[in-house]
Formats: C-alpha cells, structure tokens, sequence
C-alpha cells in the first residue's frame, strides 16, 4: 500500500521538478501556480505513504536506503514548501526539487520489503534522533541551493553579462539571508541530533562515542558548519564564501548520509 | 541682431576651472544685470552647471559683443584670460541656435539625453525673467529650446538611454541589496548623470545621500537640495565605510577610490556588500575593486551595457535628433531675421498697399459710369495718406533697429498687422 503511494508520490516530484524548471525558463505565473500545486500534492501523499508505512512496518520509516532518502525528500520539500507559502521565493523551488527528485528516485532503487527492525533501533530515540538529523540535513539541503544560486548570480552581477537568470533570481542580500538563517537552524538541529545520538548510544551500545563512521563523518561535518557559522557571525563571512562553505557542507552531509552507509561500514549500518 | 554663445563645459574645461566659473544661482542678479550692460549686448542668459557654464546673449555685434562677454568672465572672476583661453569656445548665429538645442535636448551631456539640463534651463530662463535680463528673442529663443527639447526626447529614443540607467543602477541596487531602505548614497562629484541616479534611488527608499564634492559649497547646496550630508571631499575615504552605494562622476583625472581603500572599508563594514557606479569618464574609481568578494562595481560602459543601448543605436538616434533640431533652427532664423527693421517695413507697406488697393477699386467700380472723379487722383491720395500715417512709425522702427526696444515693436508690429511668415 505505502509502496503504491510512493510511485505516486516520484510521479508527482519528477512533474513538480519539470514544472518548477519549465518555469524558470518560461518565467509565467501560471507555470509556477501548476508547479506548486503538483508539489504540493506530492508531499500529502508522500506524508499519507509515511505514515501508512509506519502503521504496516510498525516503527518510524527510516531505516534502511529505501526508506532513508525518501524520507529526507519528505523532509526538504516540506521545508521548502513551508518557505515558499511564507516568503514566497519560487524560483528556489526550481532548485530544490531537483534535490528532492533525485533522493526519491535513489529510494526506488532500493529493496522496498519491510523487513524486521534491528533490536537495536527498537527504541523511542529512533524517531527523536532521526528526524532532527534529517530536519537538519534538510534545511542544510536549501541552504546548499541558495549557495548554487548565490553563485549564479553572484557571477552574472560581477561579470556585467545581464543573462536570463538575472531576473529570474532573487537578490543576493535574499539568498545569503537564506543561507545564514537555514545555517543557524541547521547547526542547531544537527547538533541536537548528535546529543540525542550519543545519548541513545549510550544505552544501545555502551559508549556516548564509539568512533562509528556515521558518527565521525557527522562531527566533521558538524566542525565544518561550525567554521562557518563562527565565519559568518566573527570574521564578516557572506555572499560567495558562504556560499560556497554551504554547498561543500551539504556535499559532505550527504556523503555521510549516504556514502557512510554504503561505502564505510561502522555501527549505523543496519541493512545491507 | 543675433544670438551669441560663450562659455565652456565638461569636454573643453577641467572640473577645477568649470568650479571657478560657477555662478550660484542665488546671486546670479548681479552677473546678469552686468552682461546686459555691456554696451554690444541686450539680452542674456546665465546657465551654470555642474558640467557647464554657458552664457547666451543677443547682441548688434557678433565679434564684439562676443569680446565683451569673454572678458567679462575673465574679469568677474578673476581668471587671466590666458587660462580661460583655450577652454572657452563661443558660437553665433546658427551655430549658436544649434548648439543651445542640443543642449536643452541633453546630446550635448556627459550621458547623452539625460534631461536634467533642461530643468536647469528652465531655471536659468526664469531667473532672466524675474530679473528681466531677456525679451523678445530670448524669450522666443527659449521657448523654442524648450519645445525643440520635447520633441526630440518623444520622437527620438536618445532620453531612454539615460533614464533607463539610472532605473538600472536602482535595479542592480535591488538585485544586491534587495531593499535600498536602510541604505545609505555616497555621491562623489555632483554631476547631472549621478545627481539624476541619486533622485531615483531617493524614490525607492534610501535612507541617506552623502554629498562630496571638491568645491565644498556645492555639495553644501546639492545637499539641501536631496535633503542629504555634505562630506568633504579630501575625506572621502573616512566616509567610504558608511556608504552602500557610491556614484561617483567627478573629472578628476586619476582613481579617486583605490583598491587598497576598498579593502580597508570592507573590513571596517564586516564584509557588507557595497555597490559602485563610476560615471566618470576617465574613471574615478579602480576597476580592480570589481575582484574583490562582496564588491560590485560598474562604469558607464557596463551600465549602457545593461541598458542595452549600444552605441550603434545611440548614434542613429542622435541623427534623428539632429534632423529635427536642423528644421527647427530654420523656422527660428527665418523668424529672427523678420525682426530687423527692413524686412518689417517693407511687409507693414506691402500690407497697407494691398489695402489701400483693394478699397480704391472697390470705389472705382462702385462708382463708374456716374462719377468724374478722376481715378489717378484717388491712387494719390489714398497712396499719401498711406505715407503720412507710416512715416513716424517707419523711422521710428529704423532708428531703434537693432536695440531691445527695436526688437519689441517690429515684433509688435508683425503681430499687429499680422505680418508672420505664412
């Protein structure tokens, strides 16, 4: 049941991305209504398949690489919709549902059979700690797409070549506010996330800190941002360096979202 | 009589002479009333802006009236007329109809159809109004200025260029700072173009202009103007950090704002983003600083280039201008011409004659047959007392040919006994 909604749900992304795109090119209103509302759609029935999956697997869905990118999906575009209906930025919508696409279409590569939960993960901080890390990742993900857009204008504005996207783009002053809110927000989860991590660690497996890949790959991750956020707030860093900061950031989150998990082996690996 | 240019701007005077010839418009009474005392002169206007300082005269004698002005520039302000020499250039005739055209129509401006001299125009002919220095020619001539400047910025694209890139400076403003409210201006040099940008960007919000100029009274006045600072200009660099958005226009020949300056402010501003616009031609500010993070800056090249008004369609536009300042200075010559006494006489006679015809014939023929009144006799008469009544009038037009008085009635007369071109 959940999985038919899932399908539902990547048809959805994959007409919203095309939307979102068609309208930063064609840049008519109506386009980008159309492309909010497939979104939109998406999301209830990504959030109704979330919580059929949770009823028939019987624990939080995200456990495993099927389950795992697709609920970080659910995640971004919940976080993105939530700013487009507050500050209304459509154009980032062109930017973030590419990201979101893609993690979905990950998640159907994977085997999509409910299996039985590690005993380990059976515990009520799975939910807490998963999804403040995936909030995290998420709101990292948008500031990841307001560092690419910075960039983009950024160069049109320096270079004098007054291209398409000019307009089509927000100010910079925009996306750098984007890049400093989402940052603080996200450092704040992510680090809530570590906490409830090591905390639960230490009841599932004896050590707040037992130098697990995941573990080292989120504190590294964590001092990165870190170094940004105390750039940004100490030394006056914005615009392109903290636009850059936040992409390279975000690649190194989903490596240790992903990578971690298919490449390393360590403690947070569950399926294979 | 004919109308004389002398005067100098931003292409043949640097900034320091231009600032030296300054007249302020608020005692500009006395300069004034001293021109149109100079015994070859009787109408003048004085315009003085930041870019020029012109003044148009009507006067008997082109050569000496012209004389009289040039060395009333060098004497009133106390400049040798060695220096002011090879500045001052001076126009009569047609070129001088033409050349006050272009100006009110702004293709003689920095930026080509910017339309802020023709305010200033209007200004300077209202003071000559109030302080009755023009007449009939001035007046005309000016009016005519002004309609001639109208129709070149609706026929022509030439006025768009202008505008539109101090509607694009607020639009790259807007693409970096998103809001310009909180924003603070830095005005460097108080020239048409920026003074024009910094309006625009006033409507959309800023928060505060600062003025720097070399001649510290100038921005003094720019400031009341704008409701702005005046800064002094040697200070610039102490003010820099505050500033957002500079313009900068002045003619000065080297970098005013050098890179190393830049990087100072940024520092001091935590890395603020801050936008430049250099004007200036040659530039004002080092094109380096455009390499540094959080620093935009743009000449003029680079504002036409957002503009999208290359140089190819300025020019044609220009000729289009050209055309119709052409055709205008004919009509106003024509007219200026009717104005000497000779040519008024001879239609005021041919007018009275057509009549004096017209009515001996109608006797006649009313007449014929019954009457011995003699024909020839009538012509006589009638031709007589055409001449009695036209003999005052007609050397009185003669003796005041050529004087501001002569110029007010054979203008009178011409409208009088409807005496216009047809």
């Amino acid at each position: 049941m959940n999985t038919l909604f899932f399908k539902i749900v990547l048809v959805f992304y994959l007409a919203g991305t095309f939307s979102y795109l068609l309208y930063l090119f064609k840049q008519k209103p109506r386009i980008s209504k159309v492309a909010t509302i497939i979104l939109t759609s998406g999301f209830v029935f990504h959030t109704i398949s979330l919580i059929v999956r949770y009823f028939e697997a019987g624990y939080t869905p995200i456990t495993n690489l099927y389950e795992a990118p697709s609920f970080l999906a659910w995640a971004i575009v919940g976080v993105y919709l939530f700013i487009q209906f507050k500050y209304r930025i459509t154009s980032l919508g062109s930017f973030i549902s590419p990201v979101a696409s893609i993690l979905t279409l990950l998640s159907s590569a994977f085997s999509e059979e409910i299996g039985p939960l590690s005993p380990v993960l059976r515990s009520f901080w799975l939910p807490i700690h998963v999804i403040l890390a995936f909030l995290g990742d998420a709101i990292f993900a948008l500031a990841f797409c307001a560092g690419v857009m910075y960039l983009i204008q950024e160069h049109q504005i320096k270079s004098k070549k007054i291209g398409s996207f000019y307009h089509r783009l927000p100010s910079l002053k925009l996306l750098d506010d984007i890049n400093h809110y989402s940052l603080t927000i996200g450092f704040l989860l992510l680090t809530m996330a570590m906490v409830t991590g090591s905390i639960w660690a230490r009841h599932a497996w004896g050590a707040f800190w037992s130098w697990d890949a995941k573990q080292v790959w989120s504190l590294l991750t964590w001092v990165f941002y870190a170094a940004l956020l105390h750039g940004r707030i100490n030394i006056g860093w914005r615009g392109r360096v903290a636009a850059i900061f936040a992409i390279l950031g975000f690649l190194a989150v989903m490596f240790s979202f992903l990578g971690v998990n298919t490449l390393l082996s360590g403690l947070h690996t569950y399926d294979r | 009589m004919h109308i004389i240019v002398v005067g100098l701007n931003h292409k043949t005077a640097p900034v320091e002479l231009r600032e030296k010839l300054h007249f302020p418009s608020e005692n500009i009474e006395e300069p004034l009333k001293r021109v149109t005392s100079l015994p070859q002169i009787s109408e003048a206007l004085i315009l003085s802006t930041c870019n020029r300082v012109e003044i148009v005269a009507v006067t008997r004698d082109i050569r000496e009236g012209t004389e009289e002005i040039r060395n009333f520039l060098s004497s009133y302000h106390g400049i040798p007329m060695s220096r002011l020499d090879s500045c001052l250039y001076s126009y009569d005739s047609y070129d001088a109809i033409k050349h006050i055209f272009q100006v009110a129509s702004g293709l003689d401006s920095m930026v080509m159809g910017e339309p802020q001299i023709l305010g200033q125009l209007k200004d300077a002919y209202s003071l000559t109004n109030k302080y009755k220095t023009s007449d009939v020619i001035l007046h005309r001539f000016l009016h005519r200025a002004f309609s001639v400047a109208k129709k070149v910025r609706t026929e022509t694209k030439i006025a768009t260029s202008a505008v539109s890139i101090s509607y694009a400076a607020v639009e790259l403003a807007k693409k970096i700072f998103d809001t310009l409210k909180n924003k603070v201006v830095m005005l460097i040099g108080a020239g048409e173009m920026s003074e024009l940008a910094a309006r625009h960007l006033l409507n959309h919000g800023v928060k505060e202009i600062l003025i720097a100029n070399r001649t510290y009274s100038r921005a003094v006045k720019l400031a009341e103007e704008l409701g702005g600072r005046p800064a002094v200009f040697e200070d610039i660099t102490l003010f820099l950090d505050q500033a957002d958005i500079v313009i900068s226009s002045t003619g000065s020949a080297h970098y005013i704002i050098r890179s190393d300056d830049v990087v100072r402010v940024l520092k001091i501003r935590k890395h603020k983003p801050m936008f430049f616009i250099d004007i200036a031609v040659p530039r004002d500010i080092d094109p380096k600083i455009n390499d540094i993070s959080n620093v935009y800056l743009y000449d003029i090249d680079d504002m036409e280039g957002v503009v999208g008004t290359n140089i190819k369609m300025r020019g044609e536009e220009a000729k289009k201008a050209e055309r119709i300042i052409e055709k205008e200075i004919e009509q106003f010559n024509k007219w200026l011409g009717t104005l000497s006494a000779v040519p008024t006489v001879i239609s005021l006679r041919e007018r009275f004659e057509e009549i004096r015809k017209k009515e001996v014939e109608k006797t006649i023929s009313s007449l014929n047959g019954s009457s011995k009144i003699d024909a020839k006799a009538l012509d006589a008469l009638t031709t007589s007392i055409i001449n009695k009544i036209l003999h005052y009038p007609v050397t009185q037009l003669k003796t005041l040919d050529n004087t501001r008085e002569g110029n007010y009635f054979v203008d009178a007369v011409r409208k009088l006994f409807d005496l216009e071109e047809k």
